[in-house]
């Protein structure tokens, strides 16, 4: 009476092809992450000591440390936070809770999208006209983050305006109905409620900040400069031009050594994460509805 | 008239207009019309019932009151809506007018904060501080929300994962909160129980005493056993406005309208 029919047969295959493909596909996925970390940790490892990360470069950045790489790299993003963070927040704030439906409205979102979209080495050169040469502010730090600070602005921006966006309009309209300001809604309840996910953006910012080459090129990064950056308005070195330069500028660099490096940065990356990402569950598990 | 209707529906200032007056008030959003031309008046201390199909404005009305209207993109209003003889739009301070509104919406809206932190909510936003007195709002409006005895061991727990039925009536305690002269309530009971809903009506009787109550309802029958005055809303047209007595004892002017609660349609 209940016996399957070829075309229940039939779906329960399709089914099981679907499922197995889908499979597949998201594995192939995450293949080259375990790759890249794989050969990471195989290569590089050995370099890994107290010494590589406390020394400075030697005999022509064939050997020593990267110190000065390694800090440079945090002065960096630092200062990319400090410059992006706020701006791209109230920018985003003022999208999603305050901005009217009209043309300009339209007009600006259209342009936060196109921004993400201009290639890092354009960024590079917008750098160069805009805060070395117009502002002033030479090959330094604080123009080197200011660069990477307007290429990461709109991934703040979008990552913002769905995390408050994520806040059922049902809170704010109750909180307008009782009297409450715009300013005050957002602060008793669409702030608190999407923190998380605003900080998920400023994750991406910072996996994106740490890892550019090209906006710093021009902008504040230095070939070769073993000294630790005192201000914003010196130059640096920073790890990811550091692993361009001695994987393709200096000869007889010892393959280890690249390896080395890039190991350095993609842990420093990843455990930045692994703290904001801790802090959204810590996050998470106190807020709900 | 009823006789309590009629003491009840009398002016005190003497002016022929009530605590809410309503003057050919058109609401549009954009082309379309939600409410046309209607003209009525709300009596202080009275349970206003507003009955009527999905789509007929009451919501509309409800936001054009006070002047949610503002947040809402494309919604127009013609005509005049005046609280105590001062029209609404009038107002500069909304957020004054607003605060003197409160709301209960159709599906309970429980802030993803604490159940004290839900009812300090509007005092804290008055300027409200102390300790001693935020305490004595919380457990006042609490307790008359009918909701104290559930909660008062809990109220540092979230008010976003109370039962939909506590919820409602955190939200009534929340609206009691702002001292609000008029109490507006918007198909409350839609997702509630109905032994939650029979608690908050007894509420709502207790309440007339010292603030305008307007019920939108869908349920014709809770507009009966609350309201003293009832006005039909049908697909954007205020049909007609009569003691709640009359209009369920065959006495309305209108034939839609005894069609209506005698459930031919709607």
């Amino acid at each position: 009476m209940f016996e399957a029919t070829e075309l229940n047969l039939q779906n329960q295959r399709r089914e099981r092809l679907f499922r197995t493909l889908f499979l597949a596909m998201t594995l192939l996925l995450i293949l080259p992450v375990v790759v890249i970390l794989a050969m990471l940790v195989y290569k590089g490892g050995p370099m890994i000591s107290m010494d590589f990360l406390l020394t400075e470069p030697t005999n022509g950045m064939t050997a020593g440390g990267i110190l000065p790489a390694f800090v440079g790299t945090i002065w960096l993003v630092v200062v990319a936070l400090i410059a992006s963070v706020p701006i791209g927040i109230a920018a985003a704030l003022y999208l999603s809770e305050y901005a009217p439906d009209n043309w300009l409205t339209r007009a600006i979102n259209l342009a936060v999208i196109n921004l993400a979209g201009v290639p890092s080495i354009v960024h590079a050169l917008f750098g160069v006209g805009a805060f070395v040469i117009f502002f002033r502010f030479g090959t330094s730090i604080l123009a080197a983050s200011l660069t990477l600070a307007v290429m990461a602005l709109p991934v703040v921006i979008v990552s913002t305006r769905e995390a408050l966006q994520a806040v059922p309009q049902a809170f704010r309209e109750a909180c307008w109905s009782m009297g409450a300001t715009r300013w005050q809604t957002i602060r008793k309840v669409v702030l608190p409620n999407s923190l998380s996910g605003i900080l998920t953006g400023v994750i991406l910012e910072v996996s994106r900040t740490a890892g550019e080459t090209a906006p710093i090129m021009f902008t504040g990064a230095a070939f070769f400069l073993p000294f630790l950056p005192e201000t914003v308005w010196d130059q640096t070195m920073a790890l990811s031009l550091h692993l361009f330069v001695i994987s393709t500028q200096v000869p007889e660099v010892p393959e280890a050594l690249p390896y080395g490096v890039a190991l350095v940065l993609i842990s420093l990356v990843l455990s930045m994460n692994a703290v904001s990402i801790a802090f959204r569950v810590y996050l998470r598990g106190k807020k709900k509805w | 008239m009823s006789e309590t209707a009629e003491t009840r529906a009398e002016d005190p200032a003497g002016t022929g207009a009530g605590k809410i007056s309503v003057r050919d008030l058109t609401i549009r959003y954009g082309d379309k019309v939600a409410l046309s031309g209607a003209s009525f008046d709300v009596y202080e201390n009275e349970i206003f019932g507003i009955i009527g199909p999905a789509g007929s404005g009451k919501t509309s009305f409800l936001r054009a009151l006070n002047r949610m209207s503002d947040m809402t993109p494309n919604m127009v209003i013609e005509g005049d809506i005046a609280i105590d003889g001062r029209p609404v739009r009038s107002w500069r301070n909304v957020y004054a007018l607003r605060r003197r509104i409160g709301v209960v919406f159709p599906l309970p809206v429980g802030l993803p904060m604490t159940i004290y932190d839900n009812v300090a909510l509007s005092p804290r936003l008055r300027g409200i501080k102390s300790k001693a007195k935020l305490d004595e709002i919380v457990e006042r409006c609490l307790s008359r929300a009918a909701l104290w005895d559930e909660v008062k061991d809990r109220l540092g727990s979230l008010g976003s994962l109370l039962s939909g039925g506590q919820q409602q009536r955190l939200t009534i305690a929340r609206a009691l909160s702002q001292d609000p002269e008029i109490l507006l309530l918007d198909e409350f009971s839609i997702a509630v129980d109905p032994v939650t809903t029979m608690r908050i009506e007894d509420v709502l009787k207790e309440l007339r005493s010292e603030m305008t109550i307007v019920l939108v309802t869908n349920l014709v029958q809770q507009a009966r056993r609350l309201a003293d005055r009832t006005a039909f809303f049908l697909t954007g047209e205020l049909v007609e406005v009569a003691d709640t007595e009359d209009l369920f004892t065959g006495n309305s002017k209108d034939p839609r309208t005894r069609d209506y609660v005698e459930g031919r349609f709607g």
